[in-house]
């Protein structure tokens, strides 16, 4: 068994991630509700920098940290432009259901 | 010499300018840029062809520029003068700058002035590129040319469909000729290399010295496309209907220039003829096979352009026949008398048919003498040299072509006699059209308006028309001698005689038959087998309805029934099929994004089992 940072094996940290990555997709495919939508979208983002951290820390090498910072600073990037866009849908539809904003059918 | 290039520049020049100003010129403006650009070519022409005629050499070439290269196939835009070139382009030049002068006058009243100059400096321009071209294909794109100017001019009068009609018949006909043609290219290329024509010929004589089968299979394509051009049997049924066009248009081009381009073409590849005696019958069988039918047809017509339509193709034939029997300096010498007394007669008929509100029938003529002077004697002379009465220009360009005809080795008098009938018959509609239109009762009170523009053309080609006769035939003769079969003047004095006597006869049974009562016309015109041989000349010894039922009404069944086009089908399933997955794509297009987030992850769920498995 070949550990992670602080005797966590990695497998576990894999399974962690992908537990917490699918939670994220069921909450996108469930939730109406667009914050939600962005927290489970977080949710996905974390589990990605999770693996990251764990294979850096795998490898010995600062590259998954890196990374890490990287998926902080796109995070952070993605609420800002999305938030905008829930004050929007809120103000237009006067509601925070997803379904609402569904005219552009291609 | 080296001014060569400026000759087809200024009609160029005066068709991008009329086509650029869009009709928005003044009229004034239109006319003289319109007919200056061809005078001055005409000036520039005779500069050039005094030097070439004082100078030594017997051809001057002048590269522009190349054309297209690819791998050895190179092309060059050169042009390429020579004796032949220059009576050609004298003729291009003078008598087309007359007769835009002419149109000048004549069109003054309709509408389109400009677009109608537009279109007839185009047709100088690609008919000086026709003649001028050093190489095959150069000649081709004049050839098109032409064509395509000969359509739009056709279809000038635009509203009606009939002309549209006559256009399309003229253009689809002569394409027929035109496959030949570039077949007949295709074939030389492969076989001599090259497409310029002194290589061409150079070629010809090293690689069958004794002529071939392909030698003759080339020469007789290159004849195709000859007589679909200039209207010969058996294509000729577009030039009678392409009379619609305005008569300047039919002076121009249907008379004096582009219809004699067949003839051209044969003697500038003369020496692919000479090797070849196949050929060559066949040059001397389709011209005085047009020559005896067209003059037939011609004395029963009562349109006075078609008279002279189906005159051009009778005398284009004794180009062809001239051509045939060895005669290229005489066929030449015909082109050109022939341009000028043709141009004569339709410019005056023109005249007439304006003074008469554009009246064309010659029965509802008569008895204009008179009133229209000028046109009357522009008329007399041009009949007079149509006919080859003695003194006149075509006297001597058709006795030359009759006497060499006669001494030829094979078939000489057979083709002599029937091209002699021709003759007499040519004298005759000659007489019926003069006697019809000017003499007998009057019928329609002509108003002449014709100014200076118009009669000064006419002045100029009538003295043409006679003194054209004796602008060195002997000039010419040596010019081509050197190449072609020497024609001499060993005469047999009966023939000579005959030759002389027989337009003289046709103008004597004709003015017995049209001018006075001794003998009564009507008695042949009206017994059963007159009208039924009449009726059968009327309508050109009915090509036309052959071609009608052969091809005509068969391919217009093969439209009408594949209306919808089989082929097409094929195609339509194409679309078909992208219209279903289409259809099928558009229904995931909903607008949810949680669908679409939906449709991502299996996408990937797909995508990530597939790796798995593999």
């Amino acid at each position: 068994m070949m550990d992670a940072a602080g005797g966590i094996p990695l497998e576990h940290v894999i399974w962690f991630a992908i537990t917490l990555f699918l939670i994220g997709v069921v909450g996108i495919l469930i939730r109406r509700n667009v914050i939600f939508i962005l927290l489970s979208l977080e949710l996905m983002m974390n589990a990605a920098a999770v693996v990251f951290i764990a294979a850096g820390a795998f490898h010995c090498q600062a590259d998954g940290q890196v990374m890490f910072m990287f998926i902080l600073a796109l995070a952070a990037a993605e609420v800002a432009v999305a938030l905008g866009l829930v004050v929007q849908l809120a103000r237009r539809f006067k509601t925070l259901d997803i379904d609402a904003a569904s005219e552009m059918t291609g | 010499m080296n001014l060569l290039w400026l000759i087809a520049t200024f009609p160029l020049a005066g068709f991008l300018i009329l086509c650029a100003t869009e009709g928005k010129l003044p009229k004034v403006a239109t006319a003289c840029i319109g007919a200056g650009s061809v005078g001055l070519s005409a000036i520039v022409a005779a500069v050039v062809g005094w030097e070439f005629v004082t100078s030594d050499s017997t051809s001057y070439s002048q590269v522009l520029w190349t054309w297209m290269v690819v791998g050895d196939f190179n092309v060059s835009i050169s042009l390429y003068l020579d004796y032949l070139a220059l009576v050609m382009v004298g003729v291009i030049t003078g008598v087309g700058f007359l007769i835009h002068l002419y149109a000048t006058g004549y069109m003054w009243d309709e509408e389109g002035y400009s677009r109608f100059f537009a279109y007839m400096n185009l047709f100088v321009f690609a008919m000086l590129l026709l003649v001028l071209g050093d190489s095959l294909l150069l000649l081709f794109l004049g050839w098109e040319g032409v064509g395509l100017c000969s359509y739009l001019l056709i279809g000038f009068f635009h509203t009606d469909p009939a002309n549209g009609y006559a256009a399309r018949k003229a253009f689809v006909v002569t394409r027929v000729g035109d496959t030949a043609l570039i077949l007949g290219l295709f074939l030389l290329f492969r076989e001599v290399g090259t497409l310029d024509i002194q290589q061409s010929l150079d070629g010809a004589r090293s690689v069958w010295p004794d002529g071939s089968v392909m030698n003759t299979a080339i020469a007789l394509l290159l004849l195709g496309g000859a007589i679909g051009k200039s209207a010969q049997v058996p294509l000729q049924t577009w030039l009678p209907d392409a009379m619609a066009g305005p008569t300047p248009v039919s002076a121009l081009i249907h008379a004096a220039t582009m219809v004699t381009a067949g003839v051209y073409l044969i003697a500038r590849m003369q020496d692919l003829y000479l090797l070849s005696e196949t050929a060559t019958l066949c040059v001397a069988v389709v011209g005085l096979v047009t020559l005896f039918i067209a003059s037939f047809t011609a004395l029963v017509q009562s349109d006075i352009k078609r008279v002279l339509a189906f005159s051009t193709m009778s005398q284009i034939g004794y180009m062809f026949f001239a051509l045939g029997v060895g005669a290229w300096s005489a066929a030449i010498f015909h082109l050109m008398t022939h341009a000028f007394f043709k141009a004569l007669l339709f410019l005056a008929s023109g005249s007439v048919i304006l003074a008469l509100h554009h009246e064309q029938d010659m029965h509802k003529m008569g008895g204009l003498w008179r009133k229209l002077p000028i046109p009357f004697w522009s008329m007399v002379i041009g009949s007079a040299a149509l006919a080859a009465l003695p003194f006149t220009s075509g006297f001597v360009s058709k006795d030359a072509i009759l006497l060499t005809a006669a001494h030829s080795e094979t078939l000489g008098m057979t083709f002599w006699s029937v091209a002699v009938a021709a003759a007499f018959m040519t004298s005759l509609y000659t007489m019926r059209m003069m006697y019809l239109t000017f003499f007998g009762e009057t019928k329609m009170e002509p108003h002449d308006k014709s100014k200076a523009n118009m009669w000064l053309p006419l002045l100029v080609l009538s003295v043409l028309s006679i003194g054209g006769g004796w602008l060195g035939f002997t000039v010419l003769q040596t010019l081509f001698g050197d190449k072609g079969v020497h024609f001499e003047l060993h005469l047999k004095e009966l023939v000579a005689i005959a030759t002389m006597c027989v337009p003289l006869l046709g103008v004597l049974v004709g003015y017995i038959l049209f001018a006075t009562k001794v003998f009564d016309r009507r008695k042949i015109s009206d017994s059963a087998l007159g009208e039924a041989v009449g009726r059968f000349w009327f309508v050109g010894w009915g090509f036309d309805k052959v071609y009608d039922t052969l091809i005509v009404n068969p391919f217009r069944w093969l439209a009408r029934v594949n209306k919808s086009d089989a082929v097409d089908y094929l195609f339509r399933f194409t679309t078909l099929v992208a219209r279903i997955f289409h259809n099928l794509l558009t229904v995931s297009q909903n607008g949810r994004l949680r669908w679409y987030a939906l449709t991502m992850f299996s996408g990937l769920l797909f995508v990530l089992i597939v790796v798995a498995l593999i």
